[in-house]
């Protein structure tokens, strides 16, 4: 099993008060967590990569809580999420798929058995190269109110042999949420659609 | 997160701060090489409405006074990312984006006259200049906030440079307003020059 050796983290956390329209009463926060890490399959073709996954899981915990403790450190405030993969250019796009399950079940044991699937994008790309990570609710997909996406990326990563690992979380709605649809109060939260 | 825009607002009458944004980086290794303690540096950014956006104006006093609560506000913000005390801070640097609709000055006017103190205050010393740098740009610009000691502007360690941005910022009537704090100089740092060890700190040069 490769080991997960990490050249950098970013946590970034945006308040967002207003968009034109009146002052949220209280200010929605988004946070990113950002690492990059050495991608061990760069540079050639390896049929078998699943093993990797589990090596990725306590990096997955690691930075799912660094976002709760960035966002204030209460769960219950978290109300959206998303995750996203930026695979350098001697990787493969399949490389990045390997996020799916370390963050995914991460967040969502983090956050109390969270019921919605975690949206995700992933991409090849160079250093700097900037990814729009989807947002959902966290326990319902078609709350309306809650779809969003974070822009995300470093200045210097990925490099060719790296992977950037994107977790994102949100506290609520968008700022001036008003186009229907199924609201947060309305979830059912029995199949994590509705 | 102790203070809220709304009470910095009521310190500039013309501040209206949209959003606030904070980064924070840290290096554990480079070239296959420990960072050890890794480097870490944080941002602190607002998008604020540009009063003067459209217009020429000549008196810029205003955007003096939103500087001066912005360089508190802002130093508070990166120190508390960071997570240390104000005075264990190494280096620091500001730097401000105008929307299309301003002028360049309007930076200026945030960053040089007033900004300064608060952030002083915040940090304990800083006896250096703070490094910085403006532009005008659209909504996902990269502002580059120059780095530099605190206390020695010459301490070759501590030269360095913070990239920041936000996508949906500045607008046209917009300013984004950065600052930038770190509690280490580059990871791996060795060509030499003023060591922090050898820093008097008298004239913030040496």
């Amino acid at each position: 099993m490769p080991e997960v050796q990490i050249r950098k983290k970013l946590i970034s956390v945006e308040e967002i008060f207003h968009e034109g329209g009146p002052v949220a009463q209280k200010p929605l926060r988004r946070a990113t967590a950002l690492v990059v890490i050495r991608n061990p399959y760069a540079g050639s073709y390896v049929e078998k990569i699943e093993g990797f996954m589990e090596d990725l899981k306590p990096l997955g915990l690691e930075m799912a809580r660094a976002l709760v403790k960035a966002l204030g450190g209460d769960p219950k405030t978290v109300e959206g999420y998303g995750k996203g993969a930026i695979v350098g250019s001697a990787g493969e796009i399949e490389h990045g798929a390997l996020w799916h399950v370390p963050g995914g079940y991460a967040m969502r044991e983090i956050l109390g058995d969270a019921k919605a699937i975690v949206v995700s994008t992933k991409k090849v790309g160079g250093p700097g190269t900037r990814l729009d990570v989807p947002v959902t609710h966290i326990n319902a997909s078609y709350v309306r109110s809650h779809f969003d996406a974070m822009e995300v990326g470093i200045t210097d990563a990925p490099r060719a042999d790296e992977i950037v690992l994107a977790l994102v979380m949100t506290t609520g709605a968008r700022v001036h949420a008003r186009v229907g649809g199924l609201k947060a109060s309305e979830i059912k939260g029995e199949d994590g659609l509705r | 997160m102790t203070d809220s825009p709304r009470v910095a607002s009521g310190a500039g009458s013309k501040l209206k701060i949209r959003k606030i944004a904070t980064f924070v980086e840290e290096t554990r290794t480079e070239m296959g090489q420990k960072v050890d303690p890794p480097t870490r540096r944080a941002a602190a950014v607002a998008v604020i409405e540009n009063p003067y956006a459209g217009q020429f104006v000549e008196d810029l006093s205003e955007l003096m006074t939103i500087g001066e609560t912005l360089g508190e506000l802002l130093t508070q913000r990166a120190v508390a990312a960071l997570g240390i005390a104000g005075p264990t801070a190494e280096s620091y640097g500001k730097a401000a984006a105008v929307g299309e609709n301003g002028e360049l000055e309007h930076a200026a006017a945030i960053l040089h006259p007033k900004l300064g103190t608060p952030v002083r205050r915040v940090l304990g010393k800083g006896a250096a200049l703070i490094p910085s740098s403006k532009k005008r740009g659209g909504p996902g610009v990269a502002l580059d906030i120059p780095l530099g000691h605190k206390d020695a502007a010459f301490v070759r360690s501590h030269f360095d440079g913070m990239e920041v941005r936000i996508n949906d910022a500045p607008r046209a009537n917009e300013i984004m307003v950065a600052i930038a704090v770190t509690d280490s100089g580059r990871p791996l740092a060795r060509v030499g020059g003023l060591t922090k060890e050898q820093i008097k700190g008298e004239d913030g040069l040496r």
